[in-house]
């Protein structure tokens, strides 16, 4: 008798809905609208180094590729794959939340992390590459041309957009482990995925805006 | 729930496959010299795997108009944010500095 009732008070108020939403699907509903509106805000942000990027680079259009021709696109490109990649683990992981499959969902969760290290750990070696070339604007540019400032602005924008990505990369690493975490302790079902729908939107603006960023910076020489 | 749609495994595998070969043709386009092309194939190939990404992976297809609209707006704001900034910059240069009296 006191399990039944149990079951109708979970039926009644799901232990994960919140107490200011209706039911489930309104809470799911209003928190998916809640991160599109924050990346909205993302796509701005972003969007203010695009255009500022366009800007220069509408002015140093030679000096910009010179620069360019300095990055590694074989690595860059290598980069976008791994990214992509991530964002296949991360959208299957989603798929894990949405049928219940806890062991895919904390699979493919520890996939996307992998990948987004891999992705780091690419990045460390091409901005210690950097420093050794000489290429870090501020602290040791050294650039024998007669266009090195404005080859210096680029870099200026490679270090501030790529370092803006990989901040965004590195915080999206932790929200991946606290959501390992969650999946471990049985915190998502079928009815309630919500949160996991949420991460995977975040990794995926992140994939895109590294979309962007790749031919832009890397294949403009 | 307005989310219950669950997209087959094979649909996430087909989007991967084609975001790769988008990465590819990427690559292979910026060796060819197009002159002032080369920026536009660039930004369309990209656009069109973010758009991908966006309908597939983050499930704007099957979304609530509310945040499809959202989606949109996002967009447009980004490119009133350009074309403005952009329209500034280049028409500097129609009107000469006016001369001192």
């Amino acid at each position: 008798m006191a399990e039944h009732s149990a079951v109708a008070a979970e039926l009644e108020h799901p232990h994960a809905l919140q107490h200011h939403f209706d039911d489930l699907g309104q809470q799911y509903d209003a928190s998916t609208f809640g991160m599109w509106v924050f990346l909205v805000q993302e796509i701005l942000f972003f969007g203010g180094l695009f255009a500022c990027y366009t800007v220069y680079r509408s002015m140093y259009h030679d000096a910009f590729a010179l620069a360019s021709s300095h990055m590694d696109r074989t690595v860059g490109a290598f980069n976008t794959l791994v990214l992509i990649g991530s964002s296949l683990t991360m959208a299957l992981a989603v798929r894990a939340a949405q049928l219940g499959h806890k062991k895919a969902l904390v699979r493919n969760l520890l996939f996307t992390m992998a990948l987004g290290f891999v992705f780091l750990g690419v990045k460390v070696y091409e901005y210690s590459h950097k420093w050794h070339e000489h290429l870090v604007p501020g602290l040791n540019f050294l650039f024998d041309s007669p266009h090195a400032r404005q080859v210096e602005i680029l870099f200026s924008f490679y270090f501030a957009m790529t370092g803006m990505h990989a901040l965004h990369m590195i915080v999206g690493e932790g929200l991946l482990a606290y959501f390992v975490v969650k999946a471990l302790k049985n915190t998502y079902t079928q009815t309630y995925y919500g949160p996991v729908e949420i991460m995977g939107l975040y990794w995926h603006f992140v994939d895109i805006v590294w979309i962007f960023l790749f031919p832009l910076l890397y294949l403009i020489g | 729930m307005s989310n219950h749609h669950v997209e087959p495994k094979s649909t996430y595998y087909l989007v991967f496959l084609a975001l790769v070969i988008g990465t590819v043709l990427t690559v292979l386009a910026a060796g060819v010299h197009l002159g002032p092309l080369n920026i536009v194939v660039a930004l369309g190939i990209a656009s069109c795997k973010a758009t991908l990404v966006v309908l597939f992976f983050m499930h704007v297809r099957h979304s609530t108009p509310l945040n499809q609209l959202t989606v949109a707006v996002g967009f447009l704001w980004l490119v009133i944010l350009l074309v403005l900034l952009m329209g500034d910059y280049f028409s500097r240069s129609w009107v000469p500095p006016p001369k001192a009296w």
